[in-house]
């Protein structure tokens, strides 16, 4: 807090880069690894700095190998280091895949609990850069489905911060979203060290009408498309799940048994997208009673991202999408 | 075709004596611990075929039968303190690494007091508190982990070393030029060990690589490469003690190959349609336990009578390990979420 009683803002980025720094000043075992980490900061500059802090041990530039820096984390976290790791764009994740899904994922429960995997795989995902289908992709679905491996995608710079601690902190694997649209983004960060729990969803914003479950980016769109609706009467309340999984199932089901309408928005494809796994955990839960018209889901295309400015917009839904779709939703039947 | 047993031999035997002096220069403790652990090894495998006939095992196994001196000799020329990571053909390096025999049969049998819970198997056998950080049965998948084992030893200054074992098919996957590549730019303490046994699966190592000696690669990383005969468990000790003394001085890993054969099939299903009978005789007539047995005889570091014991006693106590494991409890299917994610 300032003299004046007020929170610092600062970006998103730099929230990240805080919970790094003051996790690694109070416990040695926290070091980063990924590609270009050090004296180039990253590619989006989130360590930019650390390296003059902590030097090259303990932010570590590694050759273009995303096998062996996921394989890397697993074997250091298994001996009791805390990794976090780098993957320049959360698409060359599938590279990764190997050791983060056969090896970091299922060594606890392979080897009988005997090991703990406490890495953060840090991953910069999603489109509207013109960075084109191969450095664009939302791929939560991927790893929501493989057990052993937790899934968070903060969407507010205070989220940000408290949750990568958390991730940090945590005894297993971590998939780390990070929005690249979400980068510059600015908001009040306490500049203690605190952390956030994970499976913990929160109330992003209030309303009667209509749930809207977004992930990721597709919160600040909700939040946006909130104010329009708002101005017609429409009054949606916004979940964030910021942690994808395990799930705080009950704060949805709280939401949609009051409302009884629910819109799950996010960028990732349609098809197998996680939306799926939400509209199943509230159709076979409490919710499903209370429920006034069809859940609806909002997603991306399915299609690879494309590269042209008009096409890439089109791909993924926008702020004026949920509106859309919100509004519908929220007369329906009515 | 693989080698004959005779150009491994032409090429790659120890001289006499230097054989000698190897054997003179070990105690007669850790020479007859290599022989004992190979016998562990031999008999553990051979135990575990029976019990996969009489329909007492539910998954598939490995078996390394004719390969025990790779392991063995390996893991000899580390200390009780330091770490392996192995694959799914690991019985021999489970063994070596000082693992109880029964927990290792019960988690073969799949029961509740095994390694791993019954939850891993034969194929990923760990022994955490022996340093024994696990066998990975997708091929080459535990190269880059191994990389991060390295690099904690590294950074924790912890003066351990670790080996990092190997098949001859891994080294044509991805994830071994990553991972050999990064140790070496970082000169973790580490060693790398191909247990070439000649085949993946059913394909030749000479058909899936167009250069003699997995070893040859060691170029391409900047690091010392050795081809050793893998079926003399004190040319293994010997190539690997060198590769773990440069690792603990800190000047990086090295690449060991020992060649070997498997006698056994890939695994249970495997009618081994790609080679002859005549070759798996040749190699059978190459066996390392024998060799070993013999040269112990021949440098008196061993009666008969004690080798004969010595071989009793082994028999004896994986067969007490089968006995005492078939009585184990089941595991409780209720349990089985709790350890997927650590608390």
């Amino acid at each position: 807090m300032s003299m004046d009683g007020s929170v610092r803002e600062i970006t998103y980025l730099e929230a990240l880069r805080e919970a790094m720094i003051q996790e690694m000043r109070i416990d040695p075992s926290v070091f980063i690894l990924g590609e270009d980490v050090g004296v180039y900061g990253g590619a989006f500059g989130v360590t930019r700095g650390m390296l003059e802090e902590f030097g090259p041990q303990r932010v570590r530039d590694t050759p273009i190998s995303e096998a062996a820096i996921a394989g890397a984390a697993t074997g250091a976290a298994i001996m009791g280091m805390r990794p976090i790791c780098e993957i320049m764009f959360m698409d060359f994740v599938a590279i990764s895949m190997n050791q983060l899904v056969n090896q970091a994922a299922k060594m606890r429960f392979m080897f009988g609990g005997k090991v703990k995997v406490p890495l953060v795989m840090r991953v910069p995902a999603g489109s509207g850069t013109g960075a084109a289908a191969q450095h664009s992709q939302s791929l939560e679905s991927w790893f929501v489905a493989s057990p052993g491996i937790k899934v968070v995608a903060p969407t507010t710079p205070y989220d940000a911060k408290g949750l990568l601690v958390a991730s940090i902190r945590d005894n297993n694997p971590v998939l780390f979203m990070e929005h690249k649209l979400l980068y510059r983004m600015k908001g009040p960060v306490p500049e203690e060290l605190y952390s956030i729990p994970l499976q913990k969803a929160e109330v992003k914003r209030k309303g009667e009408h209509l749930t809207v479950i977004a992930v990721s980016i597709m919160v600040p769109r909700a939040l946006e498309a909130a104010e329009t609706l708002s101005r017609e009467g429409i009054e949606i309340e916004v979940i964030d799940p910021r942690t994808l999984k395990p799930l705080d199932a009950q704060t949805i089901t709280d939401s949609v048994t009051k409302t009884g309408r629910v819109l799950i928005v996010h960028e990732a494809p349609m098809t197998g997208g996680f939306g799926g796994e939400l509209a199943a955990v509230i159709v076979s839960g409490d919710a499903f009673d209370r429920l006034d018209a069809p859940i609806r889901r909002l997603a991306g295309r399915d299609i690879p991202i494309p590269y042209n400015r008009i096409l890439e917009r089109a791909a993924v839904p926008q702020v004026e999408d949920i509106v859309v779709a919100a509004r519908e939703l929220a007369t329906q039947g009515r | 075709m693989p080698y004959h047993v005779s150009e491994v031999l032409a090429e790659l035997s120890l001289d006499s004596d230097v054989e000698c002096h190897l054997v003179s220069s070990l105690s007669r403790e850790k020479l007859i611990w290599m022989l004992e652990r190979m016998f562990l090894t031999r008999y553990f495998e051979e135990n575990a075929e029976a019990l996969y006939t009489r329909g007492l095992v539910h998954g598939t196994m490995h078996l390394s039968i004719g390969m025990e001196a790779s392991p063995v000799g390996s893991i000899a020329a580390i200390e009780k303190e330091d770490y392996i990571i192995h694959h799914h053909r690991g019985h021999g390096h489970t063994i070596a690494k000082g693992a109880d025999l029964t927990r290792m049969m019960a988690e073969f049998l799949g029961k509740e007091p095994g390694y791993c819970r019954g939850r891993g198997g034969s194929m990923h056998i760990a022994d955490i508190e022996g340093g024994n950080l696990g066998a990975t049965g997708i091929v080459g998948s535990g190269l880059p982990t191994a990389v991060g084992i390295g690099l904690a030893l590294q950074m924790q200054n912890s003066g351990r070393v670790l080996l990092a074992f190997f098949g001859d098919g891994a080294a044509n996957i991805g994830e071994f030029h990553e991972s050999l590549n990064m140790a070496s730019v970082w000169k973790l303490p580490m060693v790398f060990i191909c247990d070439n046994n000649q085949y993946g699966m059913s394909m030749a190592a000479e058909k899936s690589m167009n250069i003699r000696h997995v070893a040859e690669r060691a170029c391409a990383y900047g690091i010392p490469g050795v081809t050793v005969d893998g079926n003399n468990v004190l040319a293994v000790y010997q190539a690997v003690k060198s590769a773990v003394e440069r690792a603990r001085r800190g000047e990086g890993i090295s690449l060991v190959e020992n060649l070997t054969y498997r006698w056994r099939g890939h695994s249970k299903s495997d009618r081994n349609l790609y080679r002859t009978q005549e070759e798996i005789k040749e190699w059978q007539n190459n066996d390392p336990i024998i060799r070993f047995s013999k040269l112990l005889l021949r440098c008196n570091v061993l009666t008969r009578s004690e080798l004969e014991l010595l071989d009793h006693r082994c028999r004896a106590t994986i067969e007490e390990a089968a006995e005492a494991a078939l009585t184990f409890p089941e595991p409780d299917p209720q349990t089985m979420e709790a350890e997927v994610y650590a608390p």
